[in-house]
């Protein structure tokens, strides 16, 4: 196996049992992105100090350190802030913009030890489920370069499926790591709303937004959140308890629990390769000694108008504040789906609309959540489809942009109830990679890797032959 | 409710060329369209959700604490004057 094709647990190891250093691993990674980034437009920035920071973990590593993820080379979608090293949120409002500190995740992630390839492509501002509403141009599906690799974080999820990078980072508002997940044969994990700080990530919707990553492995989204999670004075919405350590339960199996399967996630023109798809799943489930029920949620058909209102509203008050005058360019460099969101977001919040629109969405909120709460005192966790539909040709829905927000509508429901999402990869379709996703309480994070995984270790893990 | 895009283009300080008001009209128009199925869900007396954590009132003590620089803060503007932001006149005489 190539170095760039390990996973986190299989670096760490080979790292500390120095049969390879950093410096080689880093080196792979470099060279598969210079191999396939012209095609698959996977990266916007490349950190030229990649090498460097390499080297370093390597030194640190002989000097005794043995940080969890010292000497990994991950990838970090260009939301986060990165200091000195240029975050454009994929826009061109932000095109020269270059940071003068680090997010909280990111400085995390480097006191943990690792090496930063570079700051990937997505839709800009995180508005989209396709990576096409980048301003940079598009990001392909490393699995057929004439698919969408789903969105928004197209370039993080393609940068782990083509093995330019072991692990990297996203950020989920309505599905924007899990449907990417899922359509490039990755892991993504959505945690709990306030579980992972959001301090120094470009803000879209501030009550949705979810701080997560791509893996190769559920194990390694488990090591990954290791890291990430827990709370930070600087947002105040992260919880203040002690997280606990989520490898902790990864074996124990799944003989015992419950799992429901909500009906109606299954008929909003759900795929029926799809749908053959998970019914695979729900039975491999049941060999593993889980109880699977059918469950009902019945507001599902009303969420994705909600998020629709409440996206929108969040995002037009964020990105009143980019206005050309501290940093980037001005308003006229939006993009079309950004200025789309804008005007939607300012019109429900308008007077005289405000009570028809945004607080309305927010009493079905309340009734969204409320079905979730009700599940869980009947089931332990839920699995459901990601997308409705595998992966679609480029360009196919780019001039109908309710077409492109219906792809949303399983995975909206999980950030509007703030619970945590795991997104598994489960086959494939044709040639294109298809996955499933495991929602749980908030908090319950846990007890999703050791769902994930259980199902994981019935296969063999796919690497892209490119 | 159809959007005025003109008003709604202004309250948002943006400015929209006159075949992009065109077609945001209408995409915006059918999106609307589409999220008015909330009104077929009966909301009365129900509590708004706008967060999910349950927190509320979180401080922290008032502490002073090193920020960024003033030339830091300045880095990403080309706009300036004497160490601070220079924007254009608001007031005029």
């Amino acid at each position: 196996m190539k170095l760039n094709e390990l996973t986190i647990k299989e670096a760490v190891e080979g790292l500390k049992g120095k049969k390879f250093s950093s410096v080689e691993i880093t080196k792979a990674c470099l060279s598969q992105i210079e191999k396939h980034n012209p095609n698959i437009n996977a990266f916007l920035t490349i950190n030229e100090h990649a090498f460097d920071e390499a080297k370093k973990a390597d030194e640190a590593r002989e000097s005794g350190s043995n940080t969890s993820l010292l000497g990994i080379p991950i990838a970090l979608k260009d939301m986060y802030l990165t200091k000195g090293l240029r975050t454009t949120a994929a826009s061109h409002v932000l095109e020269n913009y270059i940071p003068q500190y680090d997010a909280t995740v990111v400085q995390k992630l480097k006191d943990a030890g690792v090496v930063i390839l570079g700051k990937t492509n997505h839709d800009a501002w995180a508005h989209g489920s396709s990576g096409e509403n980048s301003d940079f141009e598009p990001t392909k599906n490393p699995w057929n370069k004439e698919y969408v690799p789903g969105g928004s974080s197209s370039g993080s999820a393609a940068s782990v499926a083509a093995d330019m990078a072991i692990a990297s980072t996203g950020t989920d508002t309505g599905g924007s790591i899990r449907l990417p997940a899922s359509f490039t044969n990755t892991v993504g994990l959505k945690p709990t709303y306030g579980l992972v700080s959001r301090y120094g990530i470009i803000a879209m919707a501030s009550s949705l937004d979810s701080i997560g990553h791509f893996t190769k492995t559920v194990e390694d989204s488990a090591i990954y959140l290791n890291v990430t999670a827990g709370n930070d004075p600087m947002d105040a919405t992260t919880t203040k308890n002690k997280t606990p350590n989520y490898l902790e339960d990864l074996n124990e199996g799944i003989k015992g629990l419950k799992i429901g399967v909500p009906k109606e996630y299954f008929t909003q023109g759900l795929d029926s390769n799809i749908k053959k798809n998970i019914e695979g799943a729900i039975k491999k489930f049941e060999e593993l000694g889980a109880e699977t029920v059918e469950i009902s949620l019945p507001h599902t058909e009303y969420s994705l108008a909600c998020y629709y209102i409440i996206a929108p509203s969040e995002i037009s008050s964020n990105l009143a504040r980019y206005d050309g005058i501290r940093y980037g360019n001005d308003r006229t460099h939006f993009g079309d789906e950004a200025v789309r969101r804008i005007i939607l977001g300012t019109f429900t919040l308008s007077s005289g609309y405000y009570d028809a629109y945004y607080k309305k969405a927010m009493q079905v909120r309340t009734l969204i959540k409320r079905d979730f709460e009700q599940a869980f005192e009947k089931v332990d966790a839920i699995i459901s489809p990601v997308s409705p539909t595998p992966p679609w040709k480029i360009g196919e829905k780019t001039d109908d942009p309710l077409a492109m927000y219906l792809s949303d509508a399983l995975t909206v429901t999980a950030n509007l109830a703030g619970i945590p999402g795991l997104a598994v990869p489960s086959g494939f379709i044709g040639d294109l990679p298809t996955g499933f996703q495991i929602l749980g309480p908030q908090f319950s994070e846990k007890l999703l890797f050791r769902i994930g995984h259980a199902f994981e270790q019935t296969k063999e893990r796919r690497v892209l032959d490119i | 409710m159809k959007i005025d895009i003109k008003h709604i283009a202004k309250l948002a300080n943006l400015r929209l060329k006159a075949e992009d008001e065109t077609k945001f009209e209408k995409q915006l128009n059918e999106i609307v369209a589409y999220v008015e199925k909330l009104n077929e869900v009966d909301t009365k007396g129900v509590e708004i959700t706008s967060q999910v954590t349950g927190l509320k009132n979180v401080t922290r003590e008032d502490k002073p604490a090193p920020s960024l620089t003033q030339e830091e803060v300045l880095s990403g503007t080309s706009s300036k004057h004497n160490g601070l932001f220079k924007v254009g006149a608001i007031l005029e005489e």
